[in-house]
């Protein structure tokens, strides 16, 4: 089994298997985000629960950041030994005669999506680390009420960093538009599926990210909601 | 030396297994200390090494191109024989052995003729084993079609790509052997000569084509299976570096070379369209089974049609002359392959020819379309359908059957042939003659194989349609690896053969003489100028139909073609690098002697018979007329200049078939 | 017509290369893209200059030996046929053609625009054969029926004639649909099972070995394959690795 994912195959089973893995996840947050629309109380809920429960806290946790990790350095790691099979480079190359933008360059949108996350990572996630494994306060609470939702609206006062958002979602989109389907392809699913595969990927990797954008929009054109 | 065939007493029948029962073999621990060397690894050479290699001998394998795979066997389309009878409609050994022989004209050798068929069944057997996808029906078993010149249906086939499935399957046998080290591949190399020590072939001296490198080779045993010889036309459906070079340097070194007239026209290639042409493309033969052939009926369309004034498809029934059904009733469009080609000939000569060149003849698949559409409509049960319906069906099945021999022929020719008829014109395509082997599959030379197309063949003066493929199988897996045994046994003491010898300096002197020669030459003209020439004579005199007057003319031009070559041939780049230019010269000068002999052997030829047609033979039908006297393996011995060649006859007896007039009416 | 030529020339496997310039006068639109370079070189000849070597042999699409890389596409701007296929009717008149030899680091050049695809070879030897030998006794041909869809879909996949376009295409160097294509034809046949684990596992790890890069599914290698070798394949070799590895 450890041979197999030193073998090229191997590799891009295990992309495929941390894809699946991310994609989930994006699904579970985009679902959480979404009922901040809705709902003050029940978006603090959930924020609380996801924040605090030990088994997200310390397993699910860990799994998505060596997920992020592995995935994007695999990414490099693949990328750079592509570049070396390829040898001399064409004169002159039509890639666009055979094959889609976005799925010969998946490296710029996924650079894309990992500077959005370092973005995150500072926004969110450091922030909330600190107070609650730093500064020790893991009631969740500022001023006397959930502070995950005030402060999410806060985060997208600036149109700067909504703007930012924007973009990196669209990217996202257009990364998951061939990763998807290729995830697929790589664990070797059967041709039957193809058709139906393709459909659901379009659909996921359209309405995910728009998700995630109106979402965004939403808290910055309702600021005093 | 007399000619002795080595042909085994007993029954026809018996004669293969007796004869296998009875001769030597060399036992396993033996074999690893015999080398055997194979030039070619087409279908033949391919099946062969890996044969010989499973054996247990050490085989080192020459090809000219950059793998096996790329042999030319396999732009085969249409079939393999094997007289499995799985249709029951009457096919036997015998059946596939009389066809055989009858199709070459009486021109073959009975005893090799009935082995090949006997063992044609295990050819598919064992290629089934090898994950060869052959096409089958919906009941998961193997399907079969019917080919030119015979009555039942015998041919496997993998889609229109039999001859590339069954020669990876060949390939993937020696990649076994090779993964083994039981082969040794060299891969773009040349064989330029062979090397004769004590009367025995013990080696070869080959060219490596990546650095120029002359080399050495020793074995106990060469075995050549190098193909036919078409590119002496020039043009040809070979491939480009098909030649006749290890054939034709063998024949140099004592092999006698057999019937070189015999030559194949396919009648289904698609016609030359201007001088710039390379190569000609071959169009299956088994759309013969559903396309009609004709040409207009009135020299007036026929004009009109090449001014483009008129399309083919404006002329109604009454306007077309369907010249093999009208000439052939019994046998239609599905005439063997010689009648079908001399036929097109014959109505291009006579003006009818369709295209520009006046060399193309149509094929037409509306009236097969038309025949699957309400087959299919009835099967559907669409009742009353409308004429576009029945068109649209019967598209889709005949797409079905021949979509991507109709692919082929639209990126060709740019005319979509679901509309309009296909264009196709006669093309040198297989050489029934080559070097002379005995039952065994030697030469005149000891130790020295010659196998597929390459020898002169089972197939006598005219090979039917999907029997190239069995041919070349037979001789590889079920003929030579037995045969050679015999020859082998006593060698096992010999041990290895050493290259240091003055045999092996002599043939490498020889071999690196002339590519100083060639390197060095301040000549004016290409090797593809004196190739162009030499087809053009070939072609025009020794082609479909040949006379003595143009026979002795061909003799005499080749000669001068030969003589300018040798003073002006300009060879770019140096012996000791990649150099094509370079490996055309040597296989070019090897056609301008074979040529000379191929028009000796058809003026000697003094009748019609199979691909040799002579135009003072003929019937008053303009039928080929074969003669009695002739009834003989014409095997040249090389003396010196082509022409002066020594003829030694092998007579063929028939005592289990009768002779007769080969009809096809 | 009359074209711009821009071709890659090296002397052998060490020089350095570059593209260089001609130029071909009256070129026939039916004429093939090979016939195109026969009128090329010989008036590279005729001039004292070496013509350009690149490998070709059938000239029908089928040997597999053609193989140069023409305006940044494998085989050319023409879909479903080889380079030898291609003809000069896809081309306008005062046209430039730039063509580049298959490139990879697995596909060394050896000169010009031949390239050295022995690699190929060497994974084939690596398991992409059925352990049978030559006998005569082999079971009868009917003996085991073969569902007609399986054989026709092994058909497909058996048809690849190891041009190399599908490495030469894409942008990793990728030569997993050329392994896809064989591991799928034995997959498919029941003769093929006994050694299934085995040999998709020594194939790969040939694969590996040679220096060709990973597939991150593009697709364009089944675009430019001129015998349209599916994209199903390669899955069907990620499934049947997967299966022999665990």
């Amino acid at each position: 089994m450890s041979g197999f994912f030193k073998s090229s195959i191997g590799r891009k089973v295990a992309m495929a298997l941390s894809a699946f893995f991310l994609m989930f996840f994006l699904l579970q947050h985009l679902a959480i985000n979404i009922t901040s629309v809705f709902s003050a109380d029940l978006f603090n809920e959930i924020s609380h629960f996801m924040g605090t429960n030990p088994l997200v806290q310390f397993a699910l946790q860990p799994v998505l950041v060596f997920a992020v990790v592995f995935h994007f350095v695999m990414g490099f790691v693949l990328e750079l030994k592509n570049k070396k099979a390829n040898g001399v480079s064409y004169a002159k190359n039509n890639g666009g005669a055979n094959s889609s933008w976005v799925s010969r360059n998946m490296i710029y949108s996924g650079l894309v999506v990992l500077a959005f996350i370092v973005l995150h990572f500072i926004d969110f996630w450091i922030p909330e680390i600190n107070t609650k494994y730093i500064v020790g306060d893991m009631s969740g609470m500022h001023d006397g009420e959930y502070r995950y939702f005030h402060e999410l609206v806060e985060k997208f006062h600036s149109p700067l960093r909504v703007g930012a958002y924007v973009v990196s979602f669209v990217l996202l989109g257009l990364h998951l538009a061939h990763g998807f389907t290729s995830a697929f392809q790589s664990v070797g699913s059967s041709a039957g599926r193809k058709k139906t595969l393709q459909t659901i990927g379009k659909a996921y990797s359209i309405l995910v990210p728009l998700g995630f954008v109106i979402v965004a929009l939403y808290h910055h054109l309702n600021p005093h909601h | 030396m007399a000619l002795d065939s080595k042909v085994p007493e007993g029954s026809l029948k018996d004669k293969w297994t007796d004869y296998k029962n009875k001769i030597n073999l060399v036992n396993p621990a033996n074999k690893r200390h015999i080398d055997v060397i194979v030039v070619g690894t087409g279908l033949a050479g391919g099946s062969a090494a890996a044969t010989l290699a499973e054996l247990g001998y050490n085989v080192k394998a020459f090809a000219y191109q950059d793998s096996p795979r790329r042999a030319h066997s396999i732009a085969a389309q249409g079939g393999i024989n094997a007289a499995k009878n799985y249709q029951g409609d009457g096919d036997s050994t015998y059946r596939l052995f009389y066809d055989t022989v009858k199709g070459g004209d009486y021109r073959s050798r009975e005893a090799n003729v009935y082995r090949l068929a006997e063992v044609s069944a295990n050819i598919i057997d064992q290629c089934v084993a090898q994950g060869v996808p052959f096409a089958r029906d919906y009941g998961g078993l193997l399907d079969n079609r019917s080919f030119g010149g015979v009555l039942v249906s015998r041919t496997f086939y993998a889609k229109g790509q039999t001859g590339q499935q069954l020669l990876l399957g060949a390939y993937s046998a020696m990649n076994r052997q090779i993964a083994r080290g039981k082969i040794e591949m060299f891969n773009r190399h040349e064989m330029l000569d062979v090397v004769i020590v004590d009367g025995k072939a013990r080696g070869i001296i080959a060219r490596n084509l990546v650095t120029g490198e002359i080399e050495r080779h020793s074995a106990h045993a060469v075995v050549v299976g190098s193909g036919g010889y078409g590119n002496v036309y020039f043009l040809s459906t070979n491939a480009m570096g098909s030649n006749v070079t290890a054939a034709w340097k063998i024949h140099k070194k004592g092999a006698y070379f057999a019937n070189p007239c015999y030559t194949q026209i396919h009648p289904t290639c698609i016609p030359r369209s201007g001088d710039y042409q390379s190569k000609l493309t071959l169009m299956s033969e088994s759309l013969r089974n559903d396309g009609r052939i004709w040409v207009p009926k009135n020299i007036d369309d026929v004009l009109a049609i090449r001014e483009g004034k008129k399309k083919p498809t404006d002329l109604s029934e009454d306007e077309r002359d369907y010249y093999l059904e009208r000439r052939y009733p019994a046998f239609g469009n599905l005439v063997p392959r010689d009648v079908a080609s001399r036929a097109a000939k014959e109505r291009c000569d006579a003006g009818y020819g369709v295209n520009a060149t006046g060399e193309a003849v149509y094929l037409d698949f509306a009236a097969a379309i038309e025949r699957y559409g309400k087959e299919q409509a009835k099967i559907q049960g669409i009742d009353n359908p409308s004429k576009g319906k029945i068109t649209e069906l019967g598209e889709k099945i005949v797409e079905a059957k021949y979509g991507n021999l109709f692919q082929m022929y639209e990126k060709i020719v740019d005319q979509d042939p679901y509309k309009t008829p296909m264009m196709i014109y006669p093309a040198v395509h297989y050489t029934m003659g080559g070097v002379w082997v005995d039952y065994n599959l030697m030469t005149t030379v000891p130790g020295l194989y010659c196998i597929g197309e390459a020898n002169f063949s089972d197939h006598g003066a005219n090979r039917l349609g999907a029997s190239a493929l069995m041919q070349g199988l037979a001789d590889g897996y079920f003929v030579l690896p037995y045969t050679i045994g015999d020859y082998l046994a006593d060698d096992i003491r010999t041990g290895k053969i050493p290259t240091d010898t003055k045999e092996f300096d002599e043939a490498e002197k020889s071999v690196k003489d002339q590519i100083e020669f060639f390197t060095t030459n301040n000549g004016t003209k290409t090797v593809d100028y004196f190739h162009k020439k030499l087809g053009k004579v070939m072609w025009d005199k020794c082609g479909m139909s040949r006379n003595e007057k143009g026979l002795k003319e061909a003799i005499k031009e080749i000669k001068e073609i030969r003589e300018e070559f040798w003073k002006d041939v300009k060879v770019p780049g140096g012996a000791n690098e990649m150099n094509p230019e370079l490996e055309k010269a040597g296989r070019v000068a090897d056609f301008l002697e074979l040529g000379e002999l191929f028009a000796k052997d058809a003026l000697v030829r003094e009748e019609s018979a199979g691909g040799h047609f002579r135009e003072e033979y003929q019937t008053e039908e303009g039928e080929a007329k074969r003669m009695k006297e002739f009834q003989f393996v014409s095997a040249w011995e090389y003396v010196g200049e082509p022409s002066e060649a020594k003829l030694h006859k092998e007579k063929l007896v028939y005592e289990n078939i009768e002779v007769k007039e080969r009809s096809y009416k | 017509m009359n074209l711009t030529l821009k071709i890659w020339r090296q002397k052998d496997s060490s020089a350095k290369g570059q593209m260089v310039g001609y130029k071909v006068s009256d070129i026939s639109e039916h004429m093939s893209f090979l016939e195109m370079m026969d009128v090329l070189n010989e008036q590279l000849v005729a001039e004292g200059e070496e013509p350009v070597a690149f490998d070709h042999d059938c000239r029908e699409g089928i040997c597999g030996m053609c193989s140069m890389y023409i305006n940044g596409e494998a085989h050319g701007p023409d879909r479903g046929i080889t380079t030898c296929q291609l003809h000069m009717r896809m081309f306008k008149d005062g046209d430039t053609i730039t063509i580049e030899p298959f490139r990879a680091a697995a596909f060394p050049v050896i000169k010009d625009l031949v390239v050295d695809r022995s690699a190929f070879d060497r994974i084939q030897h690596a398991g992409g054969y059925i352990s049978v030998n030559t006998s005569g006794n082999t079971q009868d041909a009917n003996a085991i029926p073969i569902s007609k869809h399986a054989a026709d879909e092994a058909m497909d996949a058996a048809t690849c004639i190891g041009c190399g376009a599908c490495v030469a295409t894409c942008k990793n160097s990728s030569a997993m649909l050329f392994v896809g294509a064989k591991v799928s034809q034995y997959a498919l046949l029941p003769q093929g099972q006994v050694e299934a684990a085995d040999r998709v596992k020594n194939m790969v790890a040939q694969m590996d070995l040679e220096g060709f890069g990973n597939c991150t599914n593009t697709g364009a290698c089944e675009v430019e394959c001129p015998k349209g070798i599916s994209l199903d394949n390669i899955a069907r070799m990620n499934r049947e690795l997967m299966k022999a590895s665990i």
